[in-house]
Parts: structure tokens; sequence; C-alpha cells
């Protein structure tokens, strides 16, 4: 069973990456773009089917390790 | 003054700063490796060095945050003993949760390598006997994320309970504006934890001990610590 981790940047926290990114891209000429925010995504395959247990392991990963829970939130999928 | 480093894998200024103790208290320091789960009997310092711990995988400091011997440095700091981590062994206590906060990207996107003053915020710790209160030290820094972040209220008592070890500053002492390399909030160099025996900072003192190599505002820090147990 797949699934899938998304570490953001909590709003307010200020991100220069994304800023940089944002440069990056009103430079290429891409339009409209308003702002970037860059984050982290973990694809992470268990070995059992039980998606509430792999749900419950992944909030702990999060907690432990995949998320810094000072400047970031994380978002999980199964 | 007994004293222990623990080495990560990507460390790599556990030689300066094993040079810088042994300078101060005349011993040299046991090395410890990641994977220990033990600090030798009657160790009075424990030692997070700078470098890249685990290529700086993740998060800087997040992997070795979680290495089999920090618990034993957990421990070590609720019995009162002394920590100290610089630069990355900075990162390294605020991804274990020793220290709060966390330390980001530089605001402007550099790696930032170079000598910088510093204020001594207060010289009543373990850390800083040897320092005027208010002295303005050079000392150098060398990294890419160091600049420090936390909410407002951790900001707030920090400043309120005096937990501010040191600020960067320029030659003058004036604090703010280019004087800060990386964007920390409240110019933050440096921070203590509650019972102020756990010392975090970005610069590196052990890195100023020889006036061979540039002078020796940093040997103070060590002469504290030699004279602390």
């Amino acid at each position: 069973m797949k699934a899938r981790v998304v570490v953001t940047l909590k709003s307010g926290i200020l991100d220069p990456q994304g800023k940089a990114i944002e440069g990056a891209l009103k430079s290429l000429g891409v339009e409209g773009v308003a702002s970037v925010r860059q984050g982290k995504v973990f694809d992470v395959e268990f070995a059992g089917a039980d998606a509430n247990a792999a749900k419950t392991q992944l909030r702990t990963a999060c907690e432990k390790l995949l998320a810094n829970t000072v400047i970031e939130n994380y978002q999980i999928d199964v | 003054m007994k004293t222990a480093i623990v080495v990560f894998p990507g460390s790599n200024r556990e030689g300066d700063m094993a040079r810088a103790l042994k300078q101060a208290t005349g011993v040299a320091p046991a090395m410890l490796w990641h994977a220990d789960h033990d600090l030798p009997a009657g160790t009075d310092l424990v030692v997070l060095p700078g470098g890249f711990s685990y290529g700086d995988y993740l998060r800087c400091g997040a992997i070795a945050g979680r290495a089999a011997i920090m618990d034993a440095v957990r421990a070590h700091a609720t019995r009162g003993g002394l920590v100290l981590g610089v630069c990355n062994g900075f990162q390294i206590l605020c991804e274990s949760g020793l220290l709060p906060g966390v330390l980001m990207r530089n605001a402007n996107l550099r790696f930032v390598c170079r000598m910088q003053h510093l204020k001594v915020e207060r010289n009543d710790t373990a850390f800083t006997r040897h320092y005027a209160k208010g002295q303005i030290i050079e000392v150098c820094i060398a990294h890419g994320e160091g600049n420090y972040e936390a909410d407002d209220a951790t900001i707030e008592r920090l400043e309120s309970e005096g937990l501010v070890a040191f600020r960067y500053c320029d030659s003058a002492g004036r604090v703010g504006g280019d004087a800060n390399p990386n964007g920390s909030r409240n110019d933050i160099a440096g921070i203590y934890s509650e019972k102020r025996n756990v010392l975090g900072l970005m610069p590196h003192p052990e890195n100023l001990i020889d006036p061979l190599v540039g002078g020796t505002d940093g040997r103070a820090l060590f002469e504290s610590l030699a004279r602390a147990a």
C-alpha cells in the first residue's frame, strides 16, 4: 500500500527558497505567479493493507522525524 | 572537568573542538560515536560539534537529533549536566528538543563564512564567566542555516528570562542591519536552556583559541567551562 506525506511550511514562516523560486519563475516569463512556497513530499510504501494502521504510523513518523512542527505542517494521504 | 564530544557521520569540527577543550582543561575529551548509548561515567560536559551530520538530509540536525546517543545527552541535561552545541551542534540541540526554536536557511540564501562580532549578553553562566557582561568578541561563522526562528511566545520568553546568550553585532556593538549575517530573529546567535546548562550557538569559538589563526576571543568560553566543574 502506498502513502504520501506532504510537509509544508506553516503560513507566516518566511520561506527564502520559495521566494527565490518565485523570482526565477518571474524571470523565466511564467506569468500570473503571486507567490511560491516550497515543501517536501515523502512516498512511503507499507507492506500491509491496513490504511488506519498506516495513518497512525505515519502520524508518529511526522511528529518524530518527517516534520519539524515548530515551523512545518504535514498532510497524510493513504 | 571531564568532557566528551559526540561524533556523528558528517561531523567535521570535532578535531578543532577537542583542541580547544584540551587547551582549557588540560585533558583530551572522550570521543563518542552517535550509536553509543552511554556517556563515560562522570562526564561533566557533552559537546556536539559542527559539521554536516547525515549530509544535512531532511533538515539540518534532524537525523542526528534522533541518534541513539541523544537519549543519554538528554538525560545528562535533565540532571543539570552541561551541554554545548556549536553550529550543526546547535541545529541538533533544536531538533532534539533540548533547545526551543529552529535554524532556518539564511535569509539571503547564501552560505556565510566570515569573521563576526558578537555581544556577550550575560557573564554569570558556566559558559561565559571569563567574559565581561556586554563584551564584544570576534569569532568566525560558517553556516548556510543559521537563521534562528521561533514563535513569538518563545522569543518573548527567551528575552524576558535572559536566555539569549550571544547576539550578532558590529565591531562597535551595534546590533541589527548588516551586522546580522543570516536574518536571525532579534539578532540571536546563541541561546541557553531554561536552567542555562545547555548552550547552542552558530559561531565557532573553538576556532579562535590561537593567535596564529586570527584571534583568541573564543578561549574564554572554554576557560569558563574548565572551571565550571
